[in-house]
């Protein structure tokens, strides 16, 4: 009833190709935007922002930066701890010798950089492919963890080998450092996420996400109607690393304040965000935003649950937590495969029938 | 003979007997990949497993002990007894053979056709889950496992290297043992392979899973077989290694040390994890003893990754690994 084609008419070519061509999906879209920026910043506190906001925000970040590379262009990575921790040590270096400039920029620079290394680390996947190339990735996260654990540059020879956020503020309000609110965190993460949403989102609809996606479903089939690879995969290694690194930047500077890159940066990291694209769906922005939110809410979700309803002991509980993700994993993928973005898919033609589907 | 030169020839013995233990974590990838196609991550698990589930059983402990404590407020640990090690190690293989059919069911099934991605990602859930499981089922303290395995410097070759190189290599009775159950696990496994009727329907179904079940095998049993086998190795697996350094989590990152191991050696081919194994254990030793130092040590954790990625880009299926031709 609400939700089709017919009676929308477009007068223009503009109009035509925008994102959303469905007016109830853009009402949608400006409704969660209004919400989004208008009213949770309102009403968030500092629990709600640290165990649930916060954290969903950079992981879609990260999670859309890695759909990129293996939903959109095919290519198995499980680096994704070892780029965000170059996004997170770039944007500390950064931080602590141009105290001056804006941290907006800095992040962005920690982008760049990430994705300068992300580029090096795709190179060999011009040679390998599949697992191979999975397993090939894990190099760069092993090495570049034990780098930043080894060589003292990268931590401004602190003591302790941690790195810690100094306070850096964004039109005179906090949004790192002890001082920060909820508030100032929350919508600093979220401008970010927006940004990247729309920039993924429109470079996938355009040429270089039909060519990362011809590289995905055949790459010899691409190669020989003129799609170059080398060109093709290293945009796509660097695209998803430098959201990627974006991702980590945030992560260390707004979320943790201080971080220790085997803890925070492990290979834990990159399973984690490995699983939220591929329950949210392969080659979907909305999958992306979907698989963080549920493997954000679902350990919180439990521990409120286990801990805090039926009392257990929380070793106990996080045990059980692990044995409960772990099995509602296997669950949807075998009852999805496709991710939650398969089902929006499919309630979406529901709803265009809907009321009369015949 | 110069210092130097025994000494590395002490870190390339060490090396070698690691890397068996690499191999022997490895070959339960390749069996696995080999007959199912599925690239199981829960290889590492399924030896953290097994090795808790023999300390469990050795020692008597009540399964879900904490977790029946915490329900009812009891204070149930062990039911004390003590059981001798061999019936133990039988227990615990019959549980893993359990184990196997449980996945089968459970699991693969559902899974048939599916992509390889969506295969690996479920063994990696399945590896959260048994990670749990195992914990909720034997606590999560660290155990010290002793099946009678022999330990500590081997005295016979401290002497005789003594006597030749004015220097006693230290080499563990423990690792020389695991050297020798590896020889004979793989001599096994491929004698099973090779003649048994069962492992001709293994390399039937490796080979081509639509002929397989049209000449009337089953793969599901196949299935069952294979991840009982692969149950088998990590319990080997588990038992060396949980010996050396103790029954806890850091046990299964062990799967992480397979897998440069799997690269080098491709991941379809028995003697390439030995090989790969070997050259991989002794080139990280190798490399942690010349270089390491001058670039700040540990370099063990990455070595083996980097290697493998340097070696993959000259030659893209691994050693042994078949040709990889490409059709449009």
């Amino acid at each position: 009833m609400f939700y089709r084609e017919s009676g929308d008419f477009k007068t223009s070519y503009s109009e035509d190709s925008q994102t959303f061509p469905i007016k109830f999906d853009r009402l949608r879209y400006y409704a969660v935007l209004a919400v989004a920026f208008g009213i949770i910043p309102l009403f968030i506190n500092d629990y709600w922002a640290n165990a649930v906001a916060v954290p969903f925000l950079i992981y879609a970040i990260a999670a859309i930066g890695l759909n990129i590379l293996v939903g959109y262009a095919g290519q198995v990575s499980l680096g994704t701890g070892g780029f965000m921790a170059v996004g997170a040590y770039a944007v500390y270096k950064l931080m602590t010798a141009f105290p001056e400039v804006s941290i907006f920029i800095h992040v962005i620079l920690a982008g760049l950089i990430t994705a300068a290394v992300g580029v090096v680390f795709g190179l060999p996947s011009l040679r390998i492919k599949g697992f191979y190339l999975a397993v090939a990735t894990l190099a760069a996260q092993f090495f570049l963890v034990w780098l930043f654990n080894k060589v003292p540059w990268f931590y401004n020879y602190s003591a302790s080998g941690q790195i810690n956020a100094p306070e850096r503020t964004v039109f005179g309000v906090f949004v790192t450092g002890a001082q920060t609110s909820a508030m100032a965190k929350y919508m600093f993460c979220l401008v970010m996420l927006t940004l990247v949403a729309l920039v993924a989102r429109n470079l996938t609809r355009g040429t270089v996400g039909r060519k990362w996606m011809a590289i995905r479903d055949m790459d010899i089939a691409a190669e020989i109607i003129g799609v170059n690879p080398l060109t093709t995969k290293l945009t796509a290694f660097a695209v998803s690393s430098f959201f990627i690194g974006i991702a980590g930047a945030l992560f260390f500077a707004v979320y943790l304040g201080a971080a220790e890159v085997g803890e925070a940066f492990g290979i834990q990291k990159s399973f984690l965000i490995l699983f939220m694209v591929i329950i949210g769906g392969l080659g979907s922005i909305f999958g992306s935003f979907a698989g963080a939110a549920f493997l954000v809410l679902l350990p919180v979700f439990l521990k409120n649950v286990l801990v805090g309803t039926l009392g257990w002991p929380t070793d106990l509980a996080a045990h059980i937590e692990l044995m409960i993700v772990g099995g509602l994993i296997v669950a949807f993928l075998i009852a999805e495969p496709h991710g939650i973005a398969q089902l929006w898919r499919v309630a979406k033609e529901k709803l265009r029938l809907w009321p009369f589907p015949h | 003979m110069p210092d130097q030169l025994v000494y590395a020839m002490e870190v390339t013995l060490n090396g070698l007997m690691t890397g068996v233990l690499y191999s022997l974590v490895a070959l339960g990838f390749v069996l696995i990949f080999k007959a199912s196609g599925v690239f199981n991550y829960a290889q590492g698990v399924l030896a953290l497993f097994a090795a808790l589930t023999l300390v469990g059983i050795q020692n008597g402990q009540v399964p879900f002990a904490h977790m029946i404590n915490a329900m009812t407020g009891g204070h149930l640990t062990d039911f004390g007894w003590h059981i001798p090690a061999v019936i133990a190690i039988l227990l615990t293989g019959v549980v893993m053979v359990l184990l196997a059919i449980v996945i089968e069911k459970l699991v693969l099934k559902h899974l048939v056709n599916q992509a390889p991605i969506i295969l690996f990602m479920a063994t990696i859930g399945m590896a959260y889950f048994l990670e749990g499981f195992g914990d909720v089922m034997w606590g999560a303290d660290i155990k010290t496992l002793d099946v009678g395995l022999p330990q500590g410097i081997n005295e016979t070759i401290e002497i005789a290297t003594e006597r030749w190189f004015g220097y006693g290599f230290f080499i563990d009775n423990l690792d020389i043992v695991a050297t020798l159950i590896a020889i004979l696990l793989v001599t096994a496994l491929t004698v099973f392979s090779q003649y048994s009727k069962q492992g001709r329907a293994l390399r039937a179904v490796a080979d081509d899973h639509q002929a397989a079940l049209s000449v009337g095998i089953s793969l599901r049993f196949i299935w069952i077989l294979v991840w009982s086998i692969a149950g088998f190795v990590a319990l080997v697996a588990g038992i060396i290694w949980g010996t050396k350094s103790g029954v806890q989590f850091s046990l299964s990152l062990i799967a992480l040390k397979a897998l440069p191991v799997l690269m080098l050696g491709g991941f379809t081919s028995i003697p390439g994890a030995i090989v790969g194994g070997l050259i991989i254990g002794v080139g990280e030793k190798l490399f942690e003893f010349s270089i390491g130092p001058m670039i700040g040590g540990a370099t063990e954790n990455w070595f083996a990754y980097v290697l493998a990625l340097v070696f993959l880009v000259f030659r893209p299926q691994g050693l042994f690994g078949e040709k990889i031709i490409e059709r449009v």
